[in-house]
């Protein structure tokens, strides 16, 4: 079942290669292997439980994997605290319950990491903090606390926020799930504009339409494996194994 | 309304004062007697006041740095954190006080007074429920904050100084907010070792005026009305974290 797809002609800022995760005797992820270029954006799908929010939270290293490599960016990941450093400032995760820090401001949730991890005057970090706000079209909310924002408003200051470190990969962990229906587009549009920015996108939903339209790959999950990847014309009118063609008509007829 | 009440039952509880048994003479203020006996009486106030805010400054700093080991992920540093929480937990607070006065002197050559053996005893017996008290807050952030910080490349420390303790404290400052009354209370131990506060004053004015029912009913009261401005203290407290409280 293991799946290989090289894409590209450039080298991969992500390289999972064999990966294994384990939780005590259950297997999360099995042998695992994907490579994703710059600027690619990939939308990962499959049933609950498959391992979509495992396989993206190795990425960041959230999880530890047992067995295989990921590199990202070129930085092998491992114990060591410095390519932790080096992954968790290049590569951002928004997530599904968008975890914004609720004793915090929107703009003191903004600058908080670039003041502490990069060091930047409060000045500078407010600057870049705005230039964000201004992105995902919520400037005015500033000042507020998050639980004051609806929960289109807080999801997009969580976008925000990770665009704030300036990374070079955004891992999206369903960020729309949680949303009421009539605020998942105001999210979806945010993130779609980014992908046309040309950043590197992972983006685990369900969201179909989305994905049609900003994926460079499809990636189908099932039961910690990578059944397929294929491109999203593809995948939507013949994927190849069964069990994505199950999910699909699942998901598009429910 | 339970304000109103509380003033009921006090003034009934006064109105039931005035019988054969009592003698209200000592404490008169309107007499030079009554009213020195009254100021010498109030004066342990401040000792008392002193005394319990400065055992809970240290036990609560001393009560995070014994919860965080028990947060971890080593087995080692947890079991630290059980060794000192159960050992100290055990010790009666007044057996901690004789023993830090008495006993550590002749074991260290280390003689402290008998105020700051009054307030290492107390915060020491404090420290192991404030640890308890700051780990089940810490563990009640839920895993998103956590990672959340993790993502905006906080490291361990500022995760806790910036995203977790912040939020840990407003929910447990209700929890702490108990503490402080009860430390309040406890410091009337530290009489035994000579502490001019509250109880003391109380204890050598019966000797020389013998009227312990009026003498230690004042005494009652004055904890009654330190321990009930203390709970509003912490209450006000609250509402302010509150009003921030996401
Ligand atoms: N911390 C954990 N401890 C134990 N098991 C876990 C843990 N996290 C995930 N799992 C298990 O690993 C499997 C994959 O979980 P994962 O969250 O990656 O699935 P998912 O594809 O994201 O599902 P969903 O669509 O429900 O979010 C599930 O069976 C889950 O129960
Ligand atoms: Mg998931």
């Amino acid at each position: 079942m293991e799946c290989m797809m090289q894409s590209g002609s450039q080298a991969p800022v992500i390289k999972m290669n064999g990966v294994s995760k384990f939780f005590g005797d259950f297997q999360a992820l099995k042998n695992v292997s994907l490579d994703v270029a710059e600027g690619e954006r990939l939308v990962v799908c499959g049933p609950s439980g498959s391992g979509k929010s495992t396989l993206i939270r190795c990425i960041n290293r959230l999880e530890k994997h047992e067995k295989g490599e990921i590199d990202v960016e070129g930085i092998r990941l491992n114990d060591s605290p410095a390519a932790l450093d080096a992954i968790r400032q290049n590569v951002g995760m928004v997530f599904q319950q968008f975890n914004l820090f609720p004793h915090l401001s929107v703009m003191d949730n903004l600058t908080l990491g670039p003041m502490r991890a990069y060091g930047l005057t409060k000045a500078v970090a407010q600057a870049r903090a705005m230039k964000y706000l201004e992105r995902v079209r919520i400037p005015d909310q500033a000042e507020k606390l998050p639980r004051q924002l609806s929960g289109g408003q807080q999801q997009r200051v969580a976008i925000a926020r990770s665009l704030c470190m300036e990374p070079k990969i955004l891992l999206f962990d369903e960020p729309t799930s949680a949303l009421d229906p009539e605020m998942i587009n105001e999210v979806l549009e945010v993130m779609v504009e980014l992908a046309e920015t040309g950043m590197t996108m992972i983006v685990v939903t369900h969201e179909m339409g989305f994905a049609r339209k900003v994926a460079d790959r499809m990636v189908f999950m099932d039961e910690g494996e990578i059944v397929e990847v294929a491109e999203p014309e593809q995948f939507f009118t013949a994927p190849k194994s069964d069990r994505c063609r199950d999910f699909l008509q699942k998901i598009i007829n429910h | 309304m339970k304000r109103f009440f509380l003033f009921a039952l006090i003034a009934v509880g006064l109105s039931g004062c005035t019988g054969d048994n009592w003698g209200w003479y000592v404490v008169d203020p309107g007499t030079p007697n009554g009213k020195s006996n009254l100021t010498f009486l109030i004066s342990g106030a401040w000792n008392t006041i002193v005394l319990s805010l400065t055992a809970i400054a240290i036990s609560v700093v001393v009560g995070l740095l014994v919860a965080l080991p028990g947060l971890s992920e080593k087995r080692g540093l947890r079991w630290f954190n059980r060794i000192y929480v159960e050992c100290v937990r055990s010790v009666p607070i007044l057996v901690l006080i004789l023993w830090v006065y008495y006993g550590l002197p002749a074991l260290s050559g280390i003689t402290l007074n008998v105020f700051w053996a009054g307030v290492l005893a107390l915060a020491l017996s404090d420290s192991a429920f404030q640890a308890e008290i700051f780990r089940a807050g810490i563990q009640s952030i839920g895993r998103g904050q956590y990672e959340a910080a993790q993502s905006v490349s906080l490291n361990y420390r500022d995760t806790m100084r910036y995203i977790i303790l912040p939020q840990a404290i407003r929910r447990i400052l209700p929890a702490l907010g108990n503490q402080l009354v009860y430390m309040m209370k406890m410091s009337s131990l530290v009489s035994v070792i000579g502490m001019q506060e509250l109880t003391r004053k109380a204890n050598e004015l019966v000797v020389t005026e013998y009227r312990p029912l009026e003498i230690y009913t004042i005494l009652v009261l004055e904890y009654l009305v330190l321990i009930l401005i203390v709970s509003q203290g912490v209450r006000w407290l609250e509402r302010r974290m509150n009003v921030s409280e996401g």
